[in-house]
């Protein structure tokens, strides 16, 4: 039993800290969330060459074969940066789902372009999560029609992954005809997510065929949430660290804004809330591999507890910077749009924590 | 990261459950302990219990053999199995009052090899019940400017003075206490010695004090010319200080079990499936459910990060901020969750003493009540938080009105 990194973990988690750390750097951020695609393309090779985005991909398909659990320390590790990378949709998302559903054809065809990074997927969910605006997505004799709202990592993608209804998971290139994408800006300009509209889209592309991909859609989502979880625990992080720093070094009153305890209780709160929070992480992420038993209600519950915990240390880091953190100048907005977003995809917390009680026979 | 124990630890479960097979009926009654914890003297059940799970190294599993223990080496997976198997089967973990859960660890660490041999095999087997004199009408959270005096005369100290919050005094055979022995020490933190006697000396008086759940869950402790032999002081006479910080160091781990956390939580759960409100049960009231799960996730993270800390003490890696959030969010979590029983239950919750329509006793308006004695004994939330701004991140003190910042430790 070890309940934490292994020493394979600490030296990976190092060297996915260093290169978020060089790669992009607050300046770096900033200059991406201009364009907003939530994508740049030497950030993403770099990716590659660490091995990151075939994480999750076996090694017979060109990837690494790690454990879920690295790939949640991937995840926190860019939240950490608030780094514009779509790894959610391609390198957790996809994965897990040609795992559980794809035929070897579909495996063969998808994992190794996935693995180095060539082909990035796009995830159509949103409508199994909580349908808004009507939208939905409809399968009739091998044509998609309909629309998907929410689309994470859309605006770089090459390949959809779009659910038509419960059971059905289409692999629908980019480029197909009757497919277009219409960009949906959020608060954050670090994630790229969009709206698909589909007219007429023929496909004869479904995850292991007709009405197979149930399951593969119940474990995928059960995967992004985990993994927002850690991206959204990597994010409150940052925020902690800033802010302590900070009140170590702004002086008022003839001393350090830390030295009173109105601060520093503070910078304790959100640590006591953020530790445990990370052990709830790393254990969801460790279940989705060892404990498929339980693999969904603590997928609920660290997306929503993360969720809950991250949007207290969001507002107390920015309180604890004064007007300063309210400033574009510092930069803290980024990690507080990633954690506000992060929280409202895939099923908010109310609506996740409500799987959980009928996941528990405590809900019809 | 490896969630399996592994086929040793699966063998040592198995051993665990046929143990409990054979011997569970024995254990003492759990279901109302949490009426009468500290209340009364361990019954005699308890006790043969307590000796058979020394025996057996179910408890107390690592004090050395010649000491009255099980001499087990150090496995908290094990001392965790136990914990699970007993938990599941609803049966009695063994005692863990003071004496055993800080008095013990601190003679092993700073007691004399006499003081070893007299009191930890007595205390593990629940033959000799202890009771802590650390704090004081006037020493609280600053623990340091105890006053209770210590008088040398020949082989003797006389103590006389005052103790406050003393769990179990009114029934304890001995006290493990802080006194003052050399009041012109150049720091508060200086002259403090500890110091072990028996609650039958002449001179002390131990009163209970009422709290606010109606029960004695504390005495106040005075002591009149109380004469001990200065042999009973534990570690160097004056660094009284360095060696209560030992036992500390044991109490704020005490605090925050998963297993009791757990346990409450499901007991709200299962309260809320068999309860009713206007003809509905309480779990289909969106609201109540709701909050039922938000709970259950600060659980499962507590239950986690208990299992995190576990394992940076199998690694021997010194814990860092993680250990120190422990106390803060266990107690916190614990009244959170009585909190909702009694919002559940409407003004049946507020039921407590008889009558036809009083639910499990009253237990959950009392938990409810304890548990903010439990958010302040031991270092109240913001004491907790001081320790995790100034030790865990490293932050700035407040400045001190009555030492100088260099001295204080």
């Amino acid at each position: 039993m070890e309940f934490g990194l292994s020493e394979d973990q600490r030296i990976f988690e190092d060297a996915i800290r260093r290169f978020v750390e060089d790669q992009a750097p607050l300046d770096r951020v900033r200059e991406l969330a201009e364009d907003g695609t939530g994508f740049d393309e030497t950030i993403w090779r770099a990716l590659g060459d660490l091995g990151a985005l075939g994480v999750l991909v076996p090694e017979e398909h060109g990837g690494s074969g790690l454990s879920f659990f690295d790939a949640a320390l991937i995840a926190e590790a860019l939240g950490r940066g608030a780094v514009p990378a779509p790894f959610l949709g391609s390198a957790v998302m996809a994965p897990v789902a040609l795992a559980a559903a794809g035929t070897p054809a579909q495996k063969q065809e998808w994992l190794p372009r996935i693995a180095s990074g060539e082909c990035k997927v796009g995830i159509a969910v949103a409508e199994v999560t909580g349908a808004r605006d009507q939208a939905g997505v409809t399968l009739s004799g091998g044509t998609l029609n309909g629309r998907s709202l929410f689309v994470l990592d859309a605006l770089s993608a090459d390949l959809f992954l779009i659910a038509a209804g419960p059971d059905n998971l289409a692999l629908v290139p980019r480029d197909a005809a009757g497919l277009s994408v219409e960009e949906m800006p959020t608060v954050d300009r670090t994630r790229g997510i969009a709206e698909l509209v589909l007219d007429n889209v023929r496909t004869n592309n479904l995850l292991g065929g007709q009405d197979a991909a149930g399951e593969a859609i119940r474990r995928m989502i059960d995967a992004g949430r985990v993994a927002l979880a850690a991206d959204t625990l990597g994010a409150a992080e940052t925020m902690v660290q800033r802010a302590v720093a900070y009140a170590m070094e702004r002086k008022q009153f003839g001393r350090p804004i830390g030295s009173f305890q109105a601060v520093k209780h503070m910078c304790a709160e959100m640590v006591a809330e953020l530790e445990p929070g990370r052990s709830l992480v790393w254990y969801a992420a460790a279940a989705q591999d060892a404990v498929p038993e339980e693999a969904h209600v603590v997928a609920c519950h660290a997306k929503s507890h993360l969720s809950e915990i991250a949007r207290d240390i969001a507002n107390t880091a920015t309180l604890v910077h004064g007007g300063m953190g309210f400033t574009d100048l510092m930069g803290l907005h980024y990690w507080y749009k990633r954690i506000m977003v992060n929280r409202q995809m895939l099923g908010g917390p109310d609506r996740v924590r409500h799987e959980a009680a009928v996941a528990q026979g405590w809900a019809a | 990261m490896d969630l399996r124990y592994g086929e040793e630890y699966e063998a040592f479960r198995e051993e665990v459950r046929n143990f409990i097979k054979e011997y569970g009926h024995l254990s003492p009654n759990i279901s109302g302990s949490g009426l009468s914890g500290g209340i009364h003297k361990p019954s005699e059940r308890t006790v043969e219990w307590q000796k058979l799970l020394v025996e057996k190294g179910y408890t107390s599993r690592t004090i050395p053999k010649e000491y009255g223990g099980f001499g087990g080496e150090p496995d908290p997976l094990k001392t965790l199995i136990v914990s699970e198997e007993f938990t599941r089967a609803g049966l009695s973990p063994g005692l863990s009052g003071q004496g055993i859960s800080m008095l013990v660890p601190t003679l092993l660490e700073a007691g004399s090899e006499e003081q070893k041999r007299s009191y930890v095999g007595p205390t593990i087997r629940g033959e000799m019940i202890w009771c802590q004199g650390y704090s004081e009408p006037g020493a609280g959270s600053d623990l340091a400017s105890l006053q209770t005096s210590a008088r040398e005369e020949g082989d003797d100290f006389i103590i006389n003075g005052q103790k406050i919050w003393t769990s179990s005094a009114h029934y304890a055979d001995m006290m493990f206490v802080l006194v003052r022995t050399e009041p012109n020490a150049p720091s508060k933190y200086q002259g403090i010695s500890y110091i072990l006697l028996s609650m039958d000396t002449p001179g002390i008086d131990v009163r209970p004090l009422k709290t606010m759940t109606g029960r004695s869950e504390f005495n106040e402790v005075f002591f009149t010319d109380v004469r001990v032999p200065k042999s009973n002081v534990v570690g160097r006479r004056g660094e009284g200080w360095k060696v209560a910080n030992t036992t500390l160091k044991h109490e704020r781990g005490l605090l925050g079990d998963p297993n009791q956390i757990d346990n409450q939580l499901y007991a709200v759960a299962e309260l809320l499936k068999t309860e009713t409100v206007d003809g509905t049960r309480l779990i289909d009231n969106p609201i109540y459910r709701d909050r039922l799960l938000r709970l259950q996730a600060r659980a499962y993270a507590m239950r986690w990060h208990s299992m995190r800390l576990l394992t940076t003490e199998i690694k021997h890696e010194e814990p860092g901020i993680e250990r120190l959030v422990v106390k803060l969010n266990g107690t916190h979590l614990m009244q959170d969750i009585a909190a909702l029983a009694v919002d559940a239950l409407g003004e049946l919750g507020v039921l407590y003493d008889g009558g036809a329509h009083l639910r499990n006793n009253g237990v959950w308006p009392f938990r409810y009540m304890f548990q903010i004695g439990m958010i302040i004994g031991g270092g109240t939330s913001q004491i907790q938080k001081n320790i995790i701004a100034e030790r865990g991140l490293g932050m700035p003190r407040e400045p001190r009105g009555d030492v100088k910042a260099k001295e204080a430790v």
